[in-house]
């Protein structure tokens, strides 16, 4: 499904993401672990399009097309979709009337007639009830006002309604006490899926306990310096990084 | 090929040629302004005397003025002398059918959901017999007339009703107001008249469109609207439709008088022709709006949605005269390329209890200037008069102005006076958010736009506020990126 060959980037003319592989098939769970500064959030940025940041080399193919050369809004149609970090508030903008712009735009996209005001609100009553989203959140405008774990919960509720074929979750743990945690894992657990799959981004293990992850990576100075299962993910919690990055400047001192 | 700017200019000065270097047509005033081309216009306009008087009271009230110097903007070189200030109403030359109607012009329509048959009527279009409006209009008017609602052109209401006319013109814009009210005064085309008398709630809202169906009203239109006791109306000016005029300059007045217990809401969405990218051409719109609440209780509200016009510069205001009266302000400026809005309004607090609202919202794109300014006075008899001011700018691109000038003037120490001012600009952050979602950079200003000017666009009967949301969107598409 999606393919990152050799990828580097920069930002503002420093360079962060130093030649990454990786290979995403339908269905898998993968988790992008790594210290601070790694640039873990700087690689879901690229995937999906940001301005600031400039690919310098490599290729991303996703569902056999080349990614990079698509307008942040076209990968999204294309069934690329990010949970943002810090999601932004746009005030005065319904939540819902925003779902269905761009639900409409998608399936304009792929040649859809629009939904019906009937089916669409069918669609988000059965979404919002299977990842649990407050009703009352709904009608409000886009995020504005919404505490941190509102906020998470809506990207959650988005990915749903918008059921794309890639999701990314940008440390979309961040900032969530315990209970919103299982309740944001719990909605993503059930959007898993055959012909779906996931980028999970996490500092931390803790997630990882409720979305288990089928691969691990270990995203360091730019570059994935270990990929392993579930279990690496522990053994990073007891750990820490320092071990990691002791082994990779051993190897480039080699 | 020619773009869609240097067309409309093609035919805005071939129409000029025709409006204005043509020798002697027999119903056209000469060039110039003196007491001649006042009277030349009363007698064609078959006036009783006592309306001539009033406009030579205007003109020499007019005479005496000096442009004013305080604006936020500079002023254009407008010569007075060089206008002609009376033409009979023209034919519009008929088309045969819509495919003779300039393609760009379609598109807005399109893009505005205008109904088929209403774009033939504003393109000059032949109409079908489906589409009587003639019949509407005086469906509507055998309803009004019931009600002993009175609702027609200035013009007849003069001849038809010349006590009230006498009794309330000038009583809130004075003809010495200030030197466009005072030109006004002298030189009005025509306009509106509406009464609604006491007790009576007006079923319908009432706009121009039913009332003249393509009368040509002119540069100078002149509308007073009076709700008895216990009255409401609701009246609608303007069009979503892009207005384009031979006349630069447009300098009409509006006077709203609400007795006890009435309501009178009056909105407007204009969309004259603004001028180029470069500036060049477009109206100038300098107009002077003022509503009096005098009686108790009563109530005037103001919504406006300002996104045509190479100058906007008006203030509509509310005169809080009577006890517990209420007035309010909604405002939603766009301005972009060379665009200048300098508007906002006045609540002058007279009565015990009076209060007033003010949420303006300017947006302000390209090259342009859009200026909030407004005044809220206090009196010392308005004991806890209160008002709130909410005015927020939105700034789209680095190149543009966002100006506020508030005034607060109390001379009442149990009176409250809030106001509250935003700048911010459209983020990236919010474009990449809604393209992360499937949503193009043009559909995602639009949408985060219309989000901020939603508490006003809220105040506009329903139908008019749809057309206004599509407005708001056209009228910024090519601004970002």
């Amino acid at each position: 499904m999606l393919t990152i060959k050799n990828l580097h980037a920069e930002v503002d003319g420093k360079q962060i993401l130093k030649g990454i592989n990786l290979e995403i098939r339908k269905g898998e769970m993968h988790a992008i672990m790594g210290p601070n500064g790694s640039g873990k959030s700087s690689l879901s940025s690229v995937l999906a399009g940001r301005e600031n940041y400039t690919v310098t080399q490599g290729e991303v193919i996703f569902e056999g097309k080349n990614l990079l050369d698509m307008a942040p809004e076209d990968r999204a149609r294309e069934g690329l979709f990010m949970a943002f970090q810090y999601p932004v508030e746009i005030p005065g903008v319904s939540n819902l009337h925003f779902l269905k712009t761009a639900l409409n735009e998608i399936r304009a996209y792929h040649n859809l007639p629009a939904l019906e005001s009937k089916e669409f609100l069918k669609l988000t009553k059965e979404k919002q009830q299977l990842v649990d989203f407050n009703a009352n959140l709904m009608n409000r405008s886009l995020n504005e006002g919404f505490s941190g774990g509102e906020k998470k919960r809506n990207e959650v509720f988005q990915l749903a309604m918008l059921d794309p074929k890639l999701a990314i979750l940008d440390e979309t743990d961040s900032g969530l006490d315990i209970d919103a945690l299982r309740i944001v894992a719990a909605g993503v657990n059930k959007l898993r899926s055959a012909d779906k799959a996931f980028m999970v981004i996490t500092h931390y293990q803790r997630l990882l306990e409720y979305i288990v992850p089928d691969f691990v990576h270990v995203l360091y100075n730019g570059q994935i310096v270990k990929t392993g299962t579930k279990e690496l993910a522990l053994e990073l919690e007891e750990k820490g990084y320092d071990w990691l990055k002791e082994e990779v400047h051993q190897k480039e001192s080699v | 090929m020619r773009n869609s700017n240097e067309i409309i200019d093609d035919i805005a000065n071939r129409e000029y040629e025709f409006g204005f270097t043509t020798d002697i047509e027999m119903d056209m005033a000469p060039v110039g302004l003196n007491e001649d081309t006042i009277r030349f216009i009363s007698a064609k306009k078959e006036e009783p005397q006592w309306m001539l008087e009033w406009r030579l009271k205007g003109f020499q009230a007019f005479k005496k003025m000096q442009f004013p110097k305080w604006q936020h903007f500079e002023m254009p070189e407008l010569d007075l002398q060089k206008l002609s200030y009376y033409a009979a109403p023209k034919k519009k030359k008929q088309l045969n059918s819509l495919d003779e109607v300039d393609p760009e012009l379609l598109a807005t329509f399109e893009k505005l959901g205008i109904p088929i048959n209403e774009q033939k009527a504003l393109a000059g279009v032949a109409v079908d017999v489906v589409f009587d409006s003639v019949s509407v209009a005086t469906t509507f008017k055998e309803k009004l007339n019931e009600l002993g609602i009175i609702f027609c052109s200035f013009g007849e209401a003069v001849r038809t009703h010349p006590d009230l006319v006498k009794k309330y013109l000038g009583t809130v814009v004075p003809h010495s107001d200030n030197i466009f009210a005072a030109l006004n005064a002298a030189v009005f085309s025509d306009g509106s008249f509406v009464y609604i008398p006491k007790g009576v709630r007006c079923p319908m809202e009432l706009s121009t469109y039913f009332r003249i169906n393509a009368e040509n009203t002119g540069q100078f239109e002149r509308t007073l609207i009076i709700a008895d006791d216990n009255a409401y109306v609701s009246y609608l000016e303007g069009c979503t439709a892009p207005k384009r005029d031979e006349n630069q300059l447009h300098a009409a007045v509006v006077e709203l008088i609400a007795m006890d217990h009435a309501e009178i809401k009056y909105s407007t969405v204009q969309n004259w022709y603004p001028g180029d990218k470069d500036g060049n051409g477009g109206i100038y719109n300098f107009v002077t709006k003022r509503g009096i609440c005098k009686g108790n209780s009563s109530k005037i509200s103001w919504t406006q949605v300002e996104t045509g016009s190479a100058i906007t510069w008006k203030y509509p205001s509310v005169i809080l005269q009577g006890d517990d009266a209420e007035g309010e302000f909604y405002s939603v400026a766009v301005t972009r390329n060379k665009q200048i809005a300098d508007t906002g309004t006045k609540m002058y607090h007279l009565g015990r209890n009076t209060r007033s609202r003010i949420i303006s919202k300017g947006i302000s794109a390209g090259h342009s200037d859009n200026t909030y300014r407004g005044l809220v006075q206090v009196g010392p008899r308005a004991a806890n008069a209160r008002n709130f001011t909410q005015c927020d700018s939105l700034l789209i691109g680095d190149r543009c102005g966002a100006h506020t000038f508030p005034y607060i003037e109390s001379r009442n120490s149990t009176a409250t006076v809030e106001h509250e001012a935003t700048t911010s600009k459209i983020g990236e952050d919010q474009i990449f958010y809604l393209n992360q979602r499937g949503i193009d950079t043009e559909k995602a200003v639009a949408l985060i736009v219309n989000g901020y000017a939603q508490e006003v666009l809220n105040q506009l009967p329903m139908e008019f506020a749809v057309e206004a949301r599509k407005l708001l969107s056209i009228t910024l598409e090519g601004s970002v990126g």
